[in-house]
């Protein structure tokens, strides 16, 4: 037996349970961290929110503000018993719905435990006064103030977007970020800017004591933190152009956007039905009428909905046709009432003199013109075969910024679609498609998806002669400094010269005056030099669909406008006066008089019925 | 010595301090159960609907079981019964398995009506009593192969099955007979090889191979160094082999790209380690048997086991354990923040120890263990409303009264003139060390969550009851002694 093994497992014992009690004395008495810890428990944290940043249009207007709203509390381990009746009547609210709700807090007592639970929502002002004077009867029960979003002007509802509160998965999406309870923008700028507006929370911390009354203030509020208020943020939006451009939208189903060229900023950007401002602040209570809308008013179709473009996409053919040396601008084709391809295939047009040239064909939106021009582009000896000229014409649309996302600030951006050799490939068979089999194209039909979004930025690029600029929605403010990618220009891949060649034929078709074949002279308004492009897309569900793109002034753009207007006939019905209206208020401020009818046809019209509805 | 041969009476023949330390520490557990649970029931504390008045309802079952103990039954029977018994309670742990209802995904649980119990818990007394029994044969030696295999067999054997049970921590209790083989006369080595050997694991999860491929080296040139005789040779030589070894990672750093050396850093410094270690081992081995050195066979073995280890533990710890288990030991090592999670019950605890203070909020004024904020408080969290409600002084003070007792322990069985009441001795200081050093350890985050109670401070029938007969055989068995002698 080896003599001294007792007394060395003995000190071993000791030096163990030494080991065990110098941690317990780190933890009891040196270290403060499991005190402060122990706070989220034992102390009662007053949770302040703080109020949201203001939403700002780009002349300083206030387009999203703040107002108090209060929430009802109850912590039903402190609620005495109380007159059900007399708290139903100040509260305004059924004496069952004060039953039903202490009757399921009785049976959820052991999850709530000493917690304070929301009972009522948002009460106004008036209701909570009335309550306060009689609280001391209600123990257990109290108000909480909460700013809640408040709307000066009725402009852009899908635009601003919503805020509302934090359910589980948001929660587990933003690790960390948020608690329940919280508010979170969900929708448009509310979400884009989220980060900015949320602002921090702070707290007042009191202390409770075992029976979970509370008893003062921790450390005289040493520990409180402040809420620290969102920071504001200032769009590109011109609110009064949003809220005209809202009332020209009224009761039709499309998108209207404006686009300042020279710097991308999107000025208006309406997408009709919307949601109503007043519904915005109040999501929670008109959600599931939103949601039963048959015209679906969250389905934002000026970043989301993928159209056919129509005509206004002749532009980008002609203008590649140019770039690819396939036309001249003096290159003329004549059209007998449509581009004839076969023994009995014909893609029809409508009555105007033949033949054209590039120039007029623009004017007058000949079909016939441009199923050439992409027939040469598409047939140039200078690529290999058709699949090689027709991923190129792909490169150049895209360099348009059609068929992948732009990039805007805006939420839930769409990238719409382009056709490729390879989809078509798939479809038909590699070999067994030529130019005639997809012939649709050229006029901006068939497998082309773009975003009223991308049709205004189309417009956009016409006005600056062959760039844009990402089209976005916020400013440079003191507290915000945007991306620089906003900044930067983007040039297509078709040179300046050529677009000198579009623009007169834009301008001609806005502006020869009834009867010379211009296809948008209802668009013209006196002295500014509008520029437009009208577009009748073929809708498989129903009528045709009007598209209208304009900008003025001609030599110096100030705005770019694309109306896009679901089952609405053609272009120059609807689209046209719409774009050009708005046009001419951002510019002149008013409408002439000689336009006012045509404004009050346009402000009464309700295109809904035309609309098949889901 | 001179009343040696007159039986002496109760009060002088029974180890009282034995029973008073034990009578606190129930009394200890009775009150802070009452108040781990006072804010959901505010009954009195021996209301027999809650926890309080149930624990008290054992405690006085164990009290009469202590009576019988020491008064009713002869000592000498547990000699006798430690064969029998041993089996007995092996079929039980066997039968469990099958037979046993499913408690938190354990099958560890008999029920008879409303009585509950856990054979692993009496299979503590019956492996120590039977290696009482062995260990105490004449001509028993623990360095004989024979002897050694018998004792590891005896030890292993309820281990596993408990483990199959799937209750880990029980398990894990009998790791702590080590100590007890130690003072029979087992190497020291093991244990060092043992604690080495959860040293390698942990550096191998927490930092990397290489590190813990380098303490392992440096232990095994101690080893060498400590059982060769040329004690400054041996560490001069030593460390002039690791010290450089020790650089690679940094020199593999410095080493430029377009260098002569750039096809250096392709090779992991681990396997160069491993290299030098594998070139020494026949020179090692020459040496071992030229001069007959046992311990460099033992350092070769310790080299060769300690490698596997360290290239094993990935994959014991990512396919053997089970995730709840894994998460656990990431939350001890702090490898994984998990305050919701996993780690939500230690954080908890530890707010709730922590926030006691010194001398804590005074009885039933806790606030965090009151609010239900920690789980399982009343059993083996029961430490935490000890820490809360009486603060450092008294949660040290209650890890003192462990300390005295086993002290107590060891100084009776140290005294003895049985080894049969020796050995057991130190077999029950083992099982209260082990299950005092886990259950507070994982309270206060220096151990992984085990869930182990604290021995009769916790609530729990079957507890409390195998710890009052597992100490009071040893008193009977103390007393029996002092009687006659």
């Amino acid at each position: 037996m080896t003599p001294g093994r007792d007394k060395k497992l003995m000190v071993g014992l000791c030096c163990m349970a030494l080991i065990l009690i110098v941690k317990l004395f780190v933890i009891q008495i040196v270290d403060d961290k499991y005190k402060i810890d122990a706070s989220n428990n034992s102390m009662v944290y007053d949770i302040i929110y703080p109020t949201r940043g203001i939403i700002y249009d780009r002349n300083g207007k206030i387009i999203v503000g703040n107002k108090v709203a209060y929430d009802l509390l109850v912590t039903p381990r402190e609620v005495g018993p109380f007159d059900t009746t007399l708290l139903a009547s100040v509260l305004d609210v059924p004496t069952e719905f004060i039953k039903d709700k202490m009757t399921e807090y009785r049976r959820f007592r052991r999850k709530i435990g000493y917690q304070t639970v929301v009972m009522i929502r948002h009460i106004n002002h008036e209701t909570y006064m009335k309550f306060a004077e009689m609280q001391y009867k209600f123990p257990g029960f109290k108000g909480q103030a909460r700013s809640i979003r408040d709307y000066p002007i009725n402009a852009g509802g899908n635009l601003l977007g919503y805020v509302s509160e934090v359910d589980a998965n948001f929660i587990k999406k933003h690790q960390g970020e948020y608690r329940s309870g919280d508010y979170a923008g969900k929708t448009g700028i509310e979400a884009a800017m989220e980060k900015e507006l949320k602002g921090e929370k702070g707290y007042h911390i009191y202390l409770r004591n075992y029976r979970n009354q509370i008893q003062d203030k921790y450390r005289n509020g040493e520990m409180d933190k402040e809420a620290v208020p969102g920071n504001d943020v200032v769009t590109t939006i011109d609110a009064d152009l949003q809220q005209y451009g809202q009332e020209l939208m009224k009761n039709k189903v499309g998108s209207l956007v404006a686009i300042e060229p020279k710097t991308g900023e999107i000025l208006t950007m309406v997408s009709s039905p919307g949601i109503d401002v007043e519904m915005l602040a109040d999501i929670g209570k008109h959600y599931t009428e939103i949601i039963q809308n048959p015209y679906k008013p969250m389905f934002n179709r000026a970043v989301q909905a993928p159209y056919p473009p129509g005509s206004v996409f002749k532009l980008v053919n002609g203008l590649i046709g140019l770039q690819e040396g396939v036309i001249s601008p003096q290159t003329a084709y004549p059209c007998y009432k449509g581009y004839h391809y076969g023994r009995n295939a014909k893609l029809g047009c409508h009555n105007h003199r033949s033949p054209l040239v590039f120039e007029e064909a623009i004017m007058m939106s000949c079909n016939a013109y441009f199923c050439y021009v992409l027939k040469n582009v598409l047939e140039n000896n200078k690529y290999s075969n058709i699949d090689a000229s027709l991923n190129k014409w792909q490169e150049y649309v895209q360099s348009f910024g059609f068929g992948h996302k732009l990039g805007s600030d805006f939420p839930a951006e769409l990238g719409g679609t382009l056709p490729s050799a390879k989809y078509y490939n798939k479809i038909y068979g590699k070999g067994h498609w030529k130019f005639s089999t997809i012939l649709s194209i050229s006029i901006g039909q068939g497998e082309i998806g773009v975003t009223p979004l991308q049709i205004a930025n189309l417009c956009a690029i016409m006005a600056n002669r062959g760039y844009y600029i990402i089209p976005h929605i916020i400013k440079d403010s003191q507290n915000i400094l945007i991306d620089p990618k906003y900044k930067e220009k983007k040039y297509t891949m078709v040179d300046s010269s050529y677009f000198n060649l579009a623009v007169p034929g834009m301008w001609r078709a806005v502006n020869s005056g009834f009867g010379s074949g211009g296809t948008a002279s209802i668009a013209a308004v006196e002295g500014l030099d509008i520029c437009g492009k009208t577009g009748t897309a073929q809708n498989p569900r129903g009528a045709d669909n009007s598209v209208f793109i304009c900008f003025a002034p001609k030599d110096d753009p100030k705005i770019a406008v694309a109306a896009y207007l679901e089952n609405a006939g053609f272009g120059a019905t609807w689209a046209a006066p719409i774009g050009s209206l708005l046009i001419e208020k951002y510019l002149n401020g008013e409408i002439s008089e000689k336009r006012k009818p045509l404004e009050k046809r346009m402000l009464e019209g309700n295109l809904l019925s035309r609309v098949k509805k889901n | 010595m001179e009343r040696s041969f007159r039986s002496r009476s109760l009060r002088q023949s029974v180890d009282w301090s034995l029973v008073i330390l034990y009578l606190i520490l129930t009394f200890i557990g009775l009150v802070n159960i009452y108040a781990s649970i006072y804010s959901d029931n505010p009954a009195s504390i021996f209301d027999l609907s809650c926890r309080s008045g149930k624990q008290f309802l054992w405690m006085m079952v164990s009290f009469s079981l202590a009576a019988l103990i020491l008064f009713a039954i002869p000592a000498r029977l547990w000699e006798n019964l430690s064969i029998p018994g041993y089996v007995i309670v092996l079929i039980l742990l066997v039968a469990v398995i099958f037979l046993g209802r499913e408690v938190k995904g354990s099958h560890s649980w008999f029920s008879f009506g409303p009585i509950r119990f856990q054979p692993a818990e009496i299979s503590k007394i019956s492996t120590s009593l039977l290696l009482a029994f062995v260990m105490s044969r004449e001509g028993f030696k623990i360095s004989k192969i024979k002897d050694f295999t018998k004792v590891a067999l005896i030890i292993v054997i309820p281990m596993l099955v408990i483990l199959a049970e799937k209750e880990a921590g029980s398990a894990l209790v009998y790791i702590g007979f080590m100590f007890m083989l130690y003072r029979e006369g087992l190497s020291g080595w093991f244990i060092v090889a043992f604690g080495l050997g959860i040293l390698l694991f942990v550096l191998t999860l927490t930092t990397s191979p290489f590190i813990s491929l380098l303490v392992l080296m440096t232990c095994i040139s101690i080893f060498n160094i400590l059982n060769g005789s040329k004690l400054w040779k041996g560490i001069l030589s030593h460390l002039a082999f690791l010290l450089p070894l020790s650089f690679l990672p940094l020199i593999w750093k410095q080493i430029q790209p377009e260098s002569a050396f750039s096809f250096l850093p392709q090779i992991d410094p681990i396997y160069i380690l491993i290299g030098t270690g594998v070139i020494a081992i026949p020179f090692f081995l020459y040496e071992a048997f030229q001069k007959n050195a046992h311990y460099l066979y033992i350092s070769v073995l310790g080299f060769i086991v300690g490698i596997a280890m360290i290239f094993s533990t990935d994959f014991l710890f990512n396919n053997i354990l089970q995730p709840h288990q894994r998460g656990r030991i990431e939350v001890l090592l702090g490898m994984k923040e998990d305050p919701s999670g996993v780690g939500y019950n230690v954080n908890q605890s530890m707010i709730a120890i922590g926030s006691g203070g010194l001398t804590g909020k005074g009885f039933l004024h806790g606030t965090q263990t009151a609010y239900g904020f920690v789980p399982e408080q009343s059993t083996d969290f029961i430490s935490c409303t000890i820490g809360e409600e009486w603060g450092f002084i008294g949660s040290a003070g209650t890890i003192l009264i462990y300390v005295f007792l086993m002290l107590r322990i060891i100084y009776d069985a140290e005294k003895s003139r049985e080894k049969f009441t020796r050995i057991y001795g130190y077999c029950i200081t083992c099982c209260i060390f082990m299950h005092v050093f886990i259950n507070i350890g994982m309270t206060i985050g220096i151990m992984p969550v085990i869930g182990i109670p604290l021995p009769l401070i916790s609530y729990g029938g079957s507890s409390i009851v195998t710890f009052t007969i597992l100490l009071f055989i040893f008193i009977a068995l103390d007393r029996q002694e002092k009687k006659y002698f």
